[in-house]
């Protein structure tokens, strides 16, 4: 049966599909729903609902806590979908067959109503469900080759077991060269000493060479007492420097909450749970009420069965309504002033510049150094995102003359009172 | 360099050129008090040694970082995101002040209190005490739970104790201050529908007994009238401080500057006269002062009746000829502004106030400026039922009396009859949120919520209601009191819905037509303020003021030769509610500048004659004796004081009002009068005064840094010159320079500064500005401004980002002693505040070794803490002296646990505003313009995509300050209210060219291109004289 599955992977501009779907769907019982015609801006609009309403819950072609959701509009019409989507609990008080099958299928998780959603809305959505983000295989395994390449060239060119054989390679041949010359000489040495030489002469090639003397000579100590110096000075302000730094900290936390999982597999955005990331100054660490969300209905991992023991752990926080005590993580001084929402919201930054791969981390680490001097590299570095930001207009027009880009620093980004009141 | 023909002071050393004063005016700060004990037991030395130590210590501990907590809630509340402010509407009525509010709060907890701009009683004005109240609410004094005869209890058996009890009682006796709360008066009489019997008695700390029994004489009604400065013309105040302390000042401050302010365009402004015996802050402002003796007030009042009854063609009275210096002209100047005139009197006499309504009613100020369609109903406490009831319960005659958050064992002139009298009532209970004077005599403490805690209503103008709301959950185990009372009389209703209930039954029918009572309720509270004003109508006369006036003639005398006493109370301390609120007890003084005190304020000649002499902070004591009670007070020698009066401030001398208000001053309540049935300030028979001569120091920050004969500070002129010529008064300095003079700001050293984005600048009309000080409150409050004590400020190492400096001046040249002599009697007053002027050629920029003071693109001054290692040498560069170094570690630290409650324990400090550091020891520190609030609106802009918007930011300063004297903006906005004020010419460079000529900057000469820009002083005067 030719259904568009069969496209899947194959590169047709809009009209050439929309004329493949209208012969299609007057030969298929059982295609996509006619009112959902792939457009581009449609699945870039839909995409956008989808990462802000669904995609906690659903996937495209696996599943999640939901079914995976491509292919709805061959199994249902698209307004059995829409009315889903605006109201399942309806659907489903309303003897719905299929309706019913799917929520016995979830263990009875109710999915949160959409009333917002306008019909052009849910449109939209239906259209990136069908066709937005397809995964071809072939190409999935292929970036998944270049991904890996690009790690190991991004690593310096060598990896690093290598460059230990390198090493001890070198040391041998240079060994060997040093045996050899001694050979060399000892050679050199057994042939003068055979020719008729003055006593002058004599005394220089048999003189022995001794280490005592060098070692007590000025230079050689001199030598050596200012590499002491310089190391044990350098190993001093390494040490000073690293004080109050605490990159790579990563304290154990009161539940062993892994961002590898929900950021990483369930590919959870950030924004979902640090609601204030983009509003204000923390981005806040997600009260229990917000873990509930999900985990009113998930209650273990990889399917085992009864309650985890750290998911209990939320449980008891809000039954006892008693708080989550975390360990801070990323701790500023308190004499530095740091705001998200500008950083994010404003500049456009992803989580990662700062935090690093986070949705990696089974325990959260501090990835930057959070130094002053760390700091300021990036405001010397960082362009300013100004496009379309009307507070921004006179900074640029007077910039224009400069052939580098805006930059953080340029507009006042290096001053202390930027960070420091 | 000087061009003016004043002379100006700041304080009477100055005046007097003590040779003391001289040595001491070169120097920065005092000679440093010795580091450690005056015995010996550690040189300074010894302390850089264990200092020392310390440090290696502490650098070593300091490498192992402490585990920090992130606590999140449990549960969320939706409007709550951790670093973003929510605000409040609310309502302040607290020790008979009123004005409502916004509250700010920062993660559910209050932090800042501005006035509430739909208001229409103080129109986003505030006063010191309102901006201060906000740190009452963590007060550790406040009782944590209720208390049943010393011990504590829990709610339930204090209910079951106090019905029991009230039920076989008797006369019941709810005793309070005004109480103009609908809601609140339904609540109480549930009590008087339980158990019968039940009366309410007011009293008011400061009152204003007088205009409502002269309103109930010459009209029939027992009320305070609205009284309209913004519509005077020509003000005539008899000893009444309405700028400072008297019934709204808030409101009348908004209405008198918007009256004074003066521009090119309309060089009109009111014309204001005030004859008084104190200095008080209303005379500090007037275009014409004259001292008068308190005996002679009444037959002042009967002088000016008598000249605009002889205009109007009235009949006159017969008095005692008093001879008083402007009084005609202030006769001429009403007759001629008919209809916009008004004259007050602060006096509590009945009878002067019903011939003050006689004058009105002659200028036909009733029902133009004088408004009794809008009566005012708060202070309005009844002075004879009060005495009454003091014999009542003294006699044993009261069943029950329940203190409804009033405390007139300290608060009232016969206090210690009450205090007496408290254990003669069966059943005694107190609502009141601190165990005080009176609370800690009764036998039920039932503490209601601080008022941010609670929910009521208020009806401060008939008419005009505003709503009080909760801004954070009660941190004790406290209950609102009317929710007792309403428990009380059986009732099961709560009072929020008994509240909305009186809302939905009263305003919302009465005013609305139709529609839900829902929205009505959230609008009213989403504005804090529901109702209007009626249009003003003038009341007829139904009695004329004859009797009075002969009542008048005789009971005042033109020449009375002894001493007479002037109770007032102070801006800062009102009537001693916040008394442990050490902001306050901090504030400087408007008048004498003086901190964490009360004194008897005495003429510069009575000072001569009796031989007190006054060095800076070093005073003498006096003891006053009033009828026999005599207490022992320091003495201030007041500029302005009339010869042969004393003032007083109440507010003073609590006893247990807390760690830091408690021995604070002396209590001048017993003193004042209750023999002729209200209460009176003014004493002017019995009233002794002798000089004790032990020695005593007030704190003062007036003489503090002085601007070393300078004397181009203050820039002033008459309303007449300034029509003639806009620039009049102003002083411009020009600079030699290769054969011609030019401007200072044509010669510089500098390169200048490029702003291309912003350039934050603030505008001081010195005309608008009254002295009230909210702003350097509100400053306190925004920047976790440090309060250092009574010793520190000794020391002269307060920390006030902003403060206010008052100048005194005369007309007579600094040479002619005898002049200066006369001139001290009643001098001009100028108010100028000063802060970091944030100058383009910073000289404290160019000092730092460290480049801790720096400029930024947007014109500011940037002080960074972290980097400063306190050289001081900044603060020496400053020609300003408005940095401030941090001598100790005020936070944080058991010695200054009491006066810096803000900074010290664990509930203090919920007021701290979380985006501004606190200082550590040994930094400099000052005004950064409110840099957090900047910052914060620029990035609303950014985050929102558009520009910033004048109006959009606002410094804490401006936005507190009741008269619009100061305007905050954006120099480089063509648009902003600031660049059209100052006349921008071209906003585009650094250095602005002004274009208003009113415009200066202060020591222009030194061209330091401030940002700040003060407009000069115009009075209203004829000519320029003093």
């Amino acid at each position: 049966m030719l259904s568009k599955r069969s496209l899947v992977g194959v590169r047709l501009n809009f009209h050439t599909l929309a004329v493949l779907f209208c012969l299609l769907i007057g030969t298929q019982a059982f295609a996509a729903d006619p009112a959902i015609v792939e457009s581009d801006e449609a699945i870039a609009a839909g995409k956008s609902i989808f990462n802000a309403n669904c995609k906690t819950c659903h996937k495209l072609d696996q599943k999640a806590i939901g079914p995976a959701l491509r292919g709805v509009t061959d199994r249902q019409s698209a307004e059995w979908a829409k009315k889903f989507i605006l109201n399942s609990s309806a659907v489903i008080a309303s003897g719905d067959e299929y309706a019913n099958k799917l929520f016995a299928e979830y263990n009875s998780t109710v999915m949160p109503q959409h009333p917002f959603l306008s019909d052009d809305d849910l449109t939209n959505l239906l259209t990136y469900i069908e066709f937005g983000d397809k995964v071809d295989p072939a190409a999935e395994a292929a970036a998944a080759a270049a991904g890996g390449e690009g790690a190991v060239a991004a690593g310096g060119g060598i990896p690093s077991e290598y460059l230990t054989i390198i090493v001890v390679v070198l040391v041998i041949v240079l060994l060997l060269i040093l045996i050899v010359l001694g050979l060399i000489i000892s050679v050199l040495t057994k042939y003068i000493n055979k020719q008729d030489l003055d006593e002058e002469e004599r005394e220089f090639v048999q003189q022995k060479f001794d280490l005592g003397k060098v070692l007590k000579s000025d230079g050689f100590v001199v030598i050596v007492t200012a590499l002491v110096i310089a190391l044990v000075a350098k190993t001093a302000i390494d040490g000073l420097y690293s004080v109050g730094v605490q990159q790579g900290y990563a304290p154990t936390q009161p539940i062993a909450y892994s961002h590898a999982l929900h950021a990483g597999t369930l590919e959870i955005q950030c924004q979902y749970c640090h609601t204030g990331v983009e509003i204000g100054r923390s981005a806040n660490i997600p009260s229990p009420n917000i873990c509930m969300n999900c985990h009113t209905h998930v209650q273990n991992v990889q399917g085992k069965e009864g309650v985890s023991p750290e998911i209990q752990k939320i449980y008891d926080a809000v039954d006892n309504n008693k708080p989550i005590e975390w360990v801070r993580v990323h701790n500023l001084p308190d004499l530095a002033y740091f705001n998200h929402s500008q950083h994010v919201k404003v500049g456009g930054i992803e989580c990662q510049t700062c935090h690093g791969p986070i949705q990696e981390m089974e325990v959260v680490r501090q990835h930057s150094a959070l130094t002053m001097g760390w700091c300021i590299d990036c405001h010397r570095q960082t362009e300013i995102n100004s496009q379309g930001n009307e507070y921004y207009d006179k900074l640029v027009q007077l910039h224009s003359d400069s052939k580098d880009a805006l930059k953080v620093k340029d507009i006042g980004g290096l001053e202390c009172a930027k960070c420091h009141y | 360099m000087k061009e003016t023909k004043k002379t100006y002071w700041k304080g009477l050393e100055q005046l007097n050129n003590d040779p003391e004063f001289v040595k001491h005016a070169d120097r920065e700060f005092p000679e440093l008090p010795s580091a450690v004990g005056e015995d010996g037991s550690a040189s300074r030395r010894d302390f850089l040694k264990v200092m020392g130590f310390s440090l290696a210590a502490a650098s070593l501990a300091a490498c192992e970082a402490p585990v920090r907590k992130a606590i999140p809630y449990v549960n969320k509340p939706v409007d709550i995101n951790p670093s973003i402010p929510n605000y409040y509407a609310s309502t302040f009525a607290v020790g008979g002040e009123y004005g409502s509010i916004v509250v700010k709060t920062r993660e559910g907890r209050p932090i800042k209190i501005d006035g509430n701009t739909l208001s229409p009683i103080n129109k986003g004005g505030s006063s010191a005490i309102m901006q201060a109240s906000v740190l009452s609410l963590y007060d550790k004094q406040r009782l944590t739970g209720p208390k049943i005869a010393g011990s504590d209890a829990d709610w339930k058996s204090v209910d079951a104790e106090v019905k029991s009890k009230l039920a076989s009682a008797g006369a019941i006796k709810v005793v309070t201050n005004s109480l103009y709360s609908p809601s609140t008066e339904k609540a109480i009489e549930e009590l008087n529908l339980a158990f019968g019997n039940v009366e309410v008695i007011t009293y008011d700390p400061r009152s204003n007994y007088g205009i409502l029994k002269a309103a109930e004489t010459s009209y029939g009604q027992a009320m305070i009238p609205d009284y309209r400065f913004d519509k005077a013309k020509v003000i005539v105040s008899f000893g009444a401080d309405f700028l400072g302390t008297w019934i709204s000042p808030t409101e009348y401050s908004e209405g008198y500057t918007a009256n004074r302010k003066v521009t090119k365009e309309n060089p009109v402004m009111s014309r204001h006269y005030q004859f008084e015996s104190n200095l008080s802050l209303a005379g500090a402002n007037a275009d014409y002062r004259t001292p008068i003796k308190a005996s002679q007030s009444g037959l002042a009042v009967l002088a000016l009746y008598n000249a605009l009854a002889k205009k109007a063609g009235a009949a006159t009275v017969s008095a005692q000829a008093v001879e008083i210096a402007h009084l005609d002209k202030a006769a001429n100047d009403l007759w001629a502004a008919k209809g916009t005139g008004l004259v007050v009197s602060g006096s509590n006499d009945p009878n002067v106030q019903i011939v003050i309504n006689a004058i009105n009613d002659l200028l036909g100020a009733n029902g133009s400026t004088v408004d009794f369609s809008n009566p005012v109903n708060f202070r309005k406490g009844d002075d004879a039922r009060m005495s009454q009831f003091v014999n009542e319960l003294k006699g044993g005659q009261v069943g029950a009396v329940i203190f409804y958050n009033c405390n007139p064992v300290y608060d009232h002139p016969r206090g210690a009859e009450i205090a007496e009298g408290i254990a003669k009532a069966k059943v005694s209970i107190a609502t009141n949120g601190t165990l005080d004077e009176t609370s800690s005599l009764v036998q039920v403490v039932a503490p209601d919520h601080h008022f941010l805690e609670s929910w009521n209503d208020f009806e401060p103008k008939r008419g005009q209601f505003s709503l009080a709301q909760p801004t954070i959950s009660p941190l004790f185990n406290t209950r609102q009191a009317q929710d007792s009372f309403l428990a009380w009389a059986g009732s099961s209703v709560n009072y929020y819905d008994f509240l909305r209930q009186n809302w939905e039954a009263g305003l919302f029918t009465q005013t609305e037509t139709g529609g839900e009572f829902q929205e009505f309720w959230d609008r009213s509270l989403y504005n804090g303020v529901a109702g209007t004003a009626s249009e003003p109508v003038a009341l007829a006369a139904i009695a004329d003021s004859s009797s009075a006036a002969a009542a008048v003639a005789k009971s005042y005398s033109a020449d009375n030769a002894g001493s007479e006493l002037v109770i007032y109370s102070k801006v800062g301390m009102g009537d001693g509610t916040f008394a442990n609120n050490p902001w306050l007890q901090e504030m400087s003084d408007p008048i004498t500048k003086a901190t964490w005190d009360n004194y008897l304020t005495v003429s510069q000649k009575w000072a001569t004659e009796n031989g007190v002499t006054m060095f800076e902070e070093n005073t003498q004591k006096a003891q006053v004796t009033v009828n026999g009670k005599s207490i022992i007070v320091p003495i201030m020698i007041q500029p302005g004081q009339a010869y042969g009066t004393f003032g007083l401030a109440i507010g003073y001398g609590r006893t247990k009002a807390g760690r830091a208000g408690n021995g604070v001053g002396v209590n001048a309540f017993d003193l004042l009068d209750v023999s002729k049935g209200y209460v009176q300030t003014d004493i002017t028979a019995g009233v002794e005064v002798a000089v004790t001569g032990d020695s005593y120091k007030i704190a003062r920050t007036q003489t503090h840094q002085t601007f070393m004969g300078r004397e181009n500070v203050i820039q002033e002129t008459t309303l007449a010159e300034y029509k003639e010529d806009p620039s009049a008064g102003r002083y411009k300095p020009e600079i030699y320079k290769d054969g011609e003079f030019v401007k200072p700001s044509k010669i510089s050293l500098w390169s200048g500064h490029k702003y291309s984005q912003h350039h934050w600048g603030l505008a001081i009309d010195m005309s608008s500005c009254t002295g009230c000080g909210a702003c350097t409150i509100a400053c306190q409050v925004e920047n976790n401004v440090a309060v250092v004590g009574k010793q520190e400020v000794l020391n002269r190492r307060e920390m006030a980002w902003i403060r206010i400096d008052r100048y005194y001046s005369s007309d007579a040249p600094a040479d002619d002693l005898e002049g200066m002599e006369k001139a001290a009697e009643n001098p001009e007053v100028t108010f100028q505040p000063m802060m970091c002027q944030h100058c383009n050629n910073a000289p404290c920029e160019t000092v730092c070794p460290v480049a801790a003071t720096t400029h930024s693109t947007e014109g500011l001054n940037q002080m960074t803490y972290n980097r400063c290692i306190g050289t001081r040498y900044c603060a020496n560069n400053c020609p300003y002296k408005v940095r401030r170094f941090n001598w100790f570690k005020y936070h944080d630290n058991k010695d200054f646990a009491v006066a810096n409650m803000a900074q010290n324990d664990d509930l203090g400090k919920m007021v701290l505003n979380p985006d501004v550091t606190v200082r550590a020891r040994g930094v400099m520190e000052k005004c950064s313009m409110c840099v957090q609030r900047i910052q914060a609106g620029k990035l609303d802009a950014k985050r929102e995509k558009r520009k910033v918007q004048d109006g959009d930011i606002n410094v804490a300063c401006a936005e507190a300050c009741p008269g619009g004297g100061l305007v905050f903006g954006d120099l480089n906005d063509p648009e902003s209210r600031i660049s059209k004020l100052l006349k921008i010419e071209e906003t585009d460079s650094a250095m602005k060219e002004v274009g208003e000529e009113r415009a200066y900057h202060v020591l222009e000469e030194i061209n330091v291109s401030p940002n700040v820009w003060y407009f000069t002083k115009i009075r209203n005067k004829d000519k320029n004289e003093a």
